[in-house]
């Protein structure tokens, strides 16, 4: 509890180092979800499904009042919602799920080229055995055209699915307007939003949602634990990815694991009534690191939309920098370069690839993710700090140098190594 | 709901051991992404890899050859559906999540509980085609420990893999993955005192090609992707260094289990110890009074706070017999029996609890029959 | 990704930061890498009328191993014949800063660019190519 006590700690002392500000990598346990879990963990350790005695009803009762939470969030039945281990089980059961399941009448899936790699492996791997995937691009801002998905869908497309807000870039995609496209065209509509729930407001019915994924600890839950949300009017049907007790209906087999449980519907309430105040302050803290850094340093960029983005996510550029010798310049902020998946590897992040940007100007962006204990004081510390390492590794830049002497470095040919 | 008296159904969940659940309540407090490269992250990856190397030390494995998992259910599927070969085998007594984790055939298993190597043999046999052979090691609902180590000797004369579900024998007995011989090995953290929502595969080799189930980010050697459930993976191997430590738990648990059974054995001069004639984990008693319907002792057990089972967790709450107990060709005693477990936790007085509720049950119910019988 | 304590400190106090005019008879500049893959290197030796480079400067965009590397070999090249600094091995910087197997490529990168400034100083001063081969 040492290091929670330690990020708490920052509200009212000194700021404590590295300052966490990497949320959408992981969040840290809200102390009051823990505190709702505590028990679970302990004496309350019931299988869930031992239906002969007290300690199995006990576990039962707690993991479906969590599965309410969890449904209350997103506007859902709670009979709608299958717990899983996490957002990546869940995208690889909707998507896999449900082309195993219609597969003798439908063969094409309509994805988006930035989705988290969960979703784009389970396409290649439905690729791989006789699918066809359609691949949208998006837009400068990392949006999809609606024109363009509607044109993608054939009478053998079975489902879209488009994350609702992107993990490196944190754009919005316009869901309500793609819900409307698929259920005019009759195909299901699958939304990743492991990002996006207890962020922004989502209604499954309001946006015509047919499969969401969740993830846990993404909104200041445990990890090891998600859902996805499967509709039942019109139903949606799915072979299941892991069979065996037939537990979650049959759709997820596997003990459910109790304190998980009611640790992601603690979190969930949380989320949902701390929204609207909680979206304020986030904003507000975004635009000040972003207004901080811009004011004091030139050759800056906002990745993605400026407008249609969840509230705790910068993706900055800072051109003739690269990101890797600039993560390690930036030691006192924890930030990631490109996704936490992905950033041990030197390739750049397709998604920022997918907007346009250039290999160089790919490999020199951060992403900065702001979250519920994220206090002004460390934003201002951050500012600093950004700005003093950006400055030095500049200093140390050729390309800067470059820059400055008005030589257009597109102009010099480069060789490959 | 008064307290409970006693908890006896370990082959269902474990309650989770102290120092698991610090663990787990620890590496909570960590609030890094195990694939980030900063501080936070990079404190998380050693959590987790610490554990990997405590779960690898408990079945004397390779750490490079663990692979976390939600679960002993997932680690089954991944094993199932991830090696490489067309020809599935598994023996009748599985637990479901083998034997729907992929269609296949079925071996079945003697009187005694334990798997006909005959016809396991026989069917090896019957096709060229190199098999994937799954044998528990040992079964949850009777207990009875299968001959592992014959089932490799056959399935290698044969071509065929062994992956083995030890769920329920890890913590109860001592595994070494080396000395079972098998390719892989399924565990799951709840069943020995670890949290629920985690487990592992064990892989004998470390290097070996296995599809994953899960695709995406690539953890866990790219056989496992999904963020690592960081809590329960350091809980997980909390509970496997308890184990560890324990000395000569099997003989303790062996001794309550065996006292338990004939105890109960005078109270009910009917009783029949299902799996009794075979090799048996030493805390798993099923027991079954002929024409006492299990229902009716369930709930009169759980009446007096004496928690356990029938068959497994997983479909305890429908009404189909126990698949474990036709297979041994008890089908008459299926709807009888009962599944008392013990575990790290257990003690003489949890034995003496059952006993005072099974004693005045069966007193009861030998009263309840006769007057139906007038009736 | 965990850095050696050698990378750290030439990371932080990176040696001879700067730059020499490029049009200077006595100066090689070797610029090597490419920005889309993440590291450029531009290292610059002034060389004596004797042969003997008195003087070496580097700017580098990329990793903490790519400015480690560079920063090290403008130290390791410092007093050296050109020869002698066309002899240093990716495998002696790699070694030095303790760089992991995913970081190589830097170590190679700092010695192309040992071998660039080199050939370009023997290439403004008209003398034979090969050696820097």
């Amino acid at each position: 509890m040492s290091d929670m006590t330690a990020i708490q700690g920052t509200q009212n002392s000194g700021l404590t180092q590295p300052i966490y500000l990497d949320y959408q990598a992981t969040t840290p346990c809200d102390p009051r979800v823990v505190e709702a879990m505590l028990p679970y963990f302990t004496e309350r350790f019931g299988n869930p499904h031992s239906r002969n005695h007290y300690y199995g009803w006990e576990a039962e009762e707690a993991v479906e009042k969590a599965r309410e939470e969890i449904a209350t969030i997103i506007g859902a039945d709670p009979k709608e919602i299958v717990f899983t281990s996490g957002a990546t089980e869940s995208n690889n059961l909707a998507l896999k799920g449900v082309a195993y399941f219609y597969r003798e009448k439908k063969n094409h899936i309509v994805t988006v080229v930035t989705e988290h790699k969960c979703v784009l492996d389970s396409c290649r791997h439905l690729e791989q055995d006789g699918f066809q995937v359609t691949y949208l691009p998006v837009q400068k801002n990392g949006l999809i055209r609606l024109d363009e998905l509607e044109a993608a869908i054939t009478d053998k497309t079975v489902m879209v699915s488009v994350m609702a807000v992107n993990n490196e870039i944190g754009v919005i995609q316009p869901l309500a307007e793609i819900g409307a496209i698929c259920r005019k065209k009759g195909v299901f509509f699958h939304t990743d939003g492991a990002q996006a729930v207890g962020k922004i407001p989502l209604d499954v019915n309001a946006m015509n949602i047919d499969l969401m994924s969740i993830s846990a600890h993404k909104i200041y839950g445990p990890k090891g634990i998600g859902a996805l949300y499967v509709r039942r009017r019109p139903r949606v049907r799915l072979q299941s990815l892991i069979d065996g007790g037939g537990q979650e209906r049959g759709m997820r087999s596997g003990t459910l694991a109790t304190p998980l449980c009611v640790g992601f519907g603690e979190a969930c309430r949380i989320a949902r009534e701390e929204m609207p105040a909680e979206a304020k302050r986030l904003t507000a803290l975004r635009e000040r690191l972003l207004k901080g850094v811009r004011e004091r340093l030139p050759e800056v960029y906002l990745n993605g939309d400026a407008e249609l983005r969840i509230p705790g996510n910068l993706n900055i550029s800072f051109a003739f920098v690269e990101g890797e010798g600039l993560m390690m310049g930036v030691k006192d902020i924890a930030v990631s370069s490109g996704s936490a998946c992905t950033s041990a590897s030197l390739e750049p992040s397709y998604v920022l690839r997918a907007l346009g940007l250039d290999a160089e100007m790919a490999h020199t962006s951060l992403r900065i993710g702001i979250g519920r204990f994220t206090t002004e004081k460390e934003i201002d510390y951050a500012i600093g700090h950004i700005v003093e390492a950006v400055s030095r590794l500049r200093e140390l830049s050729p390309l800067w140098e470059m820059h400055q002497e008005g030589i257009d470095i597109k102009s010099i040919q480069w060789a490959d190594h | 709901m008064t307290s409970l008296a006693a908890y006896l159904d370990y082959n269902a969940t474990a309650p989770v051991r102290a120092c698991a659940s610090e663990a787990a309540l620890r590496a909570m407090g960590v609030p890094g992404n195990p694939s980030s490269v900063h501080a936070f992250g990079r404190a998380a990856r050693g959590l987790v890899e610490e554990a990997r190397e405590t779960v690898a030390a408990l079945l004397e494995a390779d750490p490079r050859g663990v692979i976390f998992t939600s679960g002993g259910t997932e680690a089954n599927a991944l094993a199932i559906t991830g090696w490489n070969r067309r020809r599935f085998l598994a023996s009748a007594i599985e637990h479901p999540s083998v034997l729907k984790a992929r269609p296949g055939e079925t071996v079945g298993v003697l009187r005694s509980g334990v798997i006909d190597l005959a016809a396991l043999e026989r069917a090896l046999a019957a096709d060229s085609e190199p098999a994937l052979v799954a044998v528990m090691l040992a079964n949850n609902e009777t207990g009875v420990v299968q001959p592992i180590a014959e089932v490799v000797r056959l399935a290698r004369a044969h071509g065929a893999l062994v992956h083995c579900d030890a769920v329920q024998a890890v913590g109860k007995t001592s595994v070494d993955i080396g000395a079972l011989g098998v390719d892989s090995l399924a565990l799951s953290a709840h069943k020995l005192g670890g949290p629920t929502g985690v487990g592992a595969l064990l892989l004998a080799d470390p290097d070996a090609e296995l599809r994953p189930l899960l695709a995406g980010g690539g953890q866990e050697g790219r056989r496992r992707s999904g963020t690592e459930n960081l809590p329960g993976i350091a809980g997980f191997g909390a509970a496997a260094q308890a184990v560890m430590a324990e000395t000569d738990e099997a003989g303790r648990l062996a001794r309550l289990r065996d006292r338990l059974e004939k105890a109960a054995g005078e109270q009910a001069p009917g009783l029949v110890v299902i799996g009794a004639g075979a090799p048996r984990l030493p805390n798993t008693a099923c027991l079954a009074v002929r024409g006492v319907s299990a229902q009716t002792l369930l709930m009169g057990l759980d009446l007096a706070g004496v928690a356990v089972s029938t068959g497994s967790a997983c479909s305890s709450g429908k009404v189909a017999p126990s698949h474990v107990l036709t297979a041994m060709g008890e089908d008459d005693l299926a709807g009888s029996a009962i599944r008392v477990s013990l575990g790290w936790a257990s003690e003489e007085q949890d034995v003496d609890c059952f006993l005072e509720a099974f004693g005045s049950m069966i007193q009861r119910l030998g009263a309840g029959d006769r007057q139906a019988r007038v009736a | 990704m965990s850095y050696s304590e050698k990378v750290i400190d030439h990371y932080e106090h990176p040696r001879n930061v700067g730059s020499f005019q490029k049009s200077d008879g006595g100066v090689g500049t070797g610029l090597v890498g490419a920005p889309a893959c993440g590291d450029v290197m531009k290292l610059q030796i002034k060389v004596s009328a004797e042969g003997i480079i008195e003087d070496a400067k580097f700017k580098t965009f990329g990793c903490g191993s790519a400015i480690a590397s560079s920063s090290l070999v403008t130290e390791w090249v410092k007093g050296k014949t050109l020869d002698e600094a066309a002899k240093i091995k990716n495998t002696e910087i790699a070694q030095h800063l303790a760089l992991p197997p995913v970081k190589i490529h830097c170590s190679v990168l700092a010695e192309d660019a040992i071998k660039a400034a080199i050939a370009d100083y023997k290439k403004k001063n008209g003398l034979e190519e090969d050696a820097a081969q």
